[in-house]
């Protein structure tokens, strides 16, 4: 199983195509549905920081989840089962590295399924996908 | 289809907000420069005082934004305190994107506060927020900083602002993006100040829908495919704007000095070249672009007195800065160059205006125009840094009558003191780095903005460079056409270093997209009324062709194509108005 990895975030440079890229998976403009986020360290100066899921194999956000909308996604992460979900955040608010993103037009969380499909829209070689037991 | 259509109005005197569809606006007018123009024509009195509550400030983006990649620009407008007419300034970073997924397609400040103030925008409208604590820090990094800590939306949001050259009413501050990019020319930042606004930030999570998804994914593939492969976006990532100089300099283009010369053998110290070797530290780019244009230096210097205490400077360059604070003003040593670049960034000034009216100063002082009565003790020499950080400084301070009337540019400054004949403004506007041949002032005569952007004439004399230059009237006739066509990429808003990739055809794909039925036959049509629009505002505001000043000086320092011959210019002038109007 791939999973989404950042290689190099030293070479992003803040372009945010990535993000793009992973709303328009559901044919949409903007970054209401993105499930990858890029921001500065504190400053476009110090470069830039690339928020994304890490595929946990043991998932923080899936064992808080309260409704079982959560669930393990082979090779790391979670799948959500939307209709399941009820809009809580805790799975937003418990990820360590803040990967849980908010659709705030349809209160449910922006989970990473690892698709790569923003890897191909990556003009800077900061992110690929790699087996997840290579990591 | 949500085209971005909604209008936010804020109100600084009143404290109040209110949202407005102007799809009528929206659906004619494309975005951007075309709704902004018929916005300011509503919203600004005529004869309005440039910085009183009257004028106000119009920020628009177009229905290209956040749905394709080189779509990231905003295009400002105002009445412009430099000129007293059209005020018009773009500039990208995360600003397009933020105000669109805030819901809005454009934004207008109007009124004036008593008390300085910033503003927070989002999807629910605006706080008013008391910005008595930062006014007066006169840095709009340190500006950023703080709001950055006080305000929500990290990574997406925008945060323009002033620094203490705005606060001060310097006729051509800016008005700085994310720490390095600007709404540089015609005085933004003025206009800020005069309404005690420090600040405005934008943050929202709105997504946009499309009329065929398959079909949107599609057309963003070519662009994109087109965007990354393309050698002039490979240009502009690799060495940047910067890359312009070497050639400029062999071409005998560069002004230097004032324009007393287009050329300098030390040139390559400030070359992009040697900057991307020695000096570039990073490379940004602003929201949805590929190309990351924005270069960065860092400049590690030791401090004074004390062994082994660095201090690395982040200075962003680009080609028209490199111009007005180096060639411009003989500054060829490259990290006292970007010293001055650093201190414009630092006061939010207009980097080309700054350099131009540094240079009449110098040449003023030569001449004995001025003496050390005026500059306060400066003696002002080519290539002198530390006296042009202290003319910085005393340009934002204004102590005396001579530094106020620099601080309100080259035209106002040169009639009070004479020089006027190397006063190089045109339209009221410093002069951008081109002496490439007549048709480089052409173009800054004619255009809507008098700068280099509206028809860049600069490519027409660079082309003759190879080939013998058209007639002056098919020259005018060029650039209309140019300049008409830019006011479709500046609704989108598209990077005009994108104009490549967005034809015509590309355009009309995209806006079917995006909700538009607008035909790719009907898009000149729409671009040339967009920019008689624009002009009549600035006729309606006392702009008069007639009258423009041309100064001396370029047809006295040969260009790169020779003599630049004075009829050739007025006859192409004259021509480009006719047609404007015919």
């Amino acid at each position: 199983m791939t999973r989404l990895t950042v290689v190099d975030a030293d070479r992003c440079v803040g372009c945010q195509l990535c993000m793009f890229a992973c709303n328009r998976r559901y044919g949409e403009g903007g970054l209401a549905k993105s499930a990858i986020r890029v921001r500065s360290v504190g400053g476009f100066e110090r470069g830039f920081v690339v928020v994304a899921c890490r595929a946990c194999p043991d998932p923080p956000c899936m064992k808080v989840c309260p409704v079982d909308a959560l669930e393990q996604r082979r090779g790391g992460g979670v799948v959500l089962k939307a209709r399941k979900c009820i809009g809580c955040h805790r799975c937003s608010e418990v990820c360590p590295v803040h990967a849980v993103f908010w659709d705030d037009e349809a209160n449910k969380p922006d989970i990473c399924v690892h698709c790569g499909y923003c890897v191909d829209y990556c003009p800077h070689e900061v992110l690929a996908m790699k087996e997840s037991e290579q990591l | 289809m949500r085209l971005p259509t909604r209008v936010l109005i804020a109100d600084l005197s009143a404290r109040r907000f209110t949202v407005e569809d102007r799809t009528d606006l929206f659906q004619y007018y494309i975005g951007g420069s075309g709704v902004a123009i018929n916005l300011l024509k509503e919203y600004c009195p005529v004869g309005a005082d440039p910085l009183g509550p009257d004028n106000p400030i119009v920020f628009a983006v177009g229905p290209l934004v956040g749905l394709y990649p080189l779509a990231s620009k905003t295009v400002a407008m105002f009445k412009s305190p430099l000129t007293g007419n059209l005020g018009e300034s773009h500039a990208g970073g995360r600003s397009a994107v933020a105000i669109r997924s805030a819901g809005y397609g454009a934004i207008l400040i109007r009124g004036a506060s008593d008390t300085p103030v910033y503003l927070s925008i989002d999807d629910k409208g605006v706080q008013f927020r008391d910005a008595s604590g930062i006014w007066g820090i006169a840095s709009s990094v340190t500006t950023g900083r703080i709001i950055r800590e006080l305000e929500t939306g990290a990574g997406t949001r925008t945060i323009m602002r002033i620094g203490g050259a705005g606060e001060h009413l310097v006729r051509y501050a800016s008005v700085i993006t994310e720490t390095y990019r600007h709404f540089g020319r015609l005085g933004l930042g003025a206009v800020f100040g005069s309404k005690k606004l420090k600040a405005v930030t934008v943050s929202g999570n709105h997504g946009f829908d499309v009329s065929n998804k398959k079909f949107y994914r599609e057309t963003y593939d070519d662009i994109y495919k087109r965007a990354v492969e393309s050698p002039i976006m490979k240009k502009y990532h690799d060495i940047g704007t910067a890359s312009n100089i070497m050639p400029l300099n062999l071409q005998k283009g560069l002004p230097t000095m004032n324009l007393k010369m287009t050329t300098s053998p030390e040139a390559e110290h400030i070359s992009g070249e040697n900057l991307a070797e020695n000096y570039l530290g990073r490379r940004v780019a602003c929201a949805h672009c590929p190309v990351a244009c924005i270069h960065i230096a860092a400049l590690r210097e030791p401090y004074n007195k004390e062994p082994y205490f660095y201090k690395t400077t982040m200075i962003p360059y680009d080609y028209e800065l490199i111009y007005g604070l180096g060639s411009m003003v003989g500054v060829f040593d490259e990290k006292a160059m970007l010293h001055l670049i650093d201190d414009v960034e630092i006061w939010g000034l207009d980097a080309m205006s700054t350099g131009v009216v540094l240079a009449w100063a110098t040449e003023a002082q030569d001449k004995g125009l001025i003496t050390q009565n005026e500059t306060l003790g400066l003696t002002l020499k080519f290539g002198d840094e530390p006296a042009y950080a202290k003319a910085i400084e005393y340009i934002v301070k204004q102590p005396n009558e001579f530094y106020l009337a620099l601080a309100r540019g080259v035209d106002f400054a040169s009639k009070r003191y004479g020089g006027e004949e190397f006063a190089l403004a045109f339209g009221g506007n410093e002069m951008p780095g081109y002496h490439t041949g007549p048709v480089s002032h052409i173009g800054h005569l004619t255009g809507s903005r008098h700068s280099h952007l509206d028809s860049a004439g600069y490519s027409i004399d660079q082309a003759a460079l190879k080939e013998k230059l058209a007639d002056a009237k098919v020259v005018a006739a060029k650039l209309l056409k140019e300049e008409a066509w830019r006011q479709v990429l500046s609704g989108l808003v598209v990077c005009f270093f994108a104009r490549g990739i967005y034809d015509k055809e590309t355009v009309a794909k995209a806006l079917t997209t995006a909700g538009h039925k607008i035909t790719s036959e009907a898009l000149e049509g729409i671009g040339m009324e967009i920019l008689r629009e624009k002009n009549h505002f600035k006729e309606r505001e006392g702009f008069k062709a007639k009258e423009l000043r041309i100064p001396k000086r370029i047809f006295e320092t040969d260009s790169s194509l020779g003599k630049v011959d004075e009829k050739y210019v007025r006859d192409s002038v004259e021509e480009f108005y006719r047609l404007l109007y015919a």
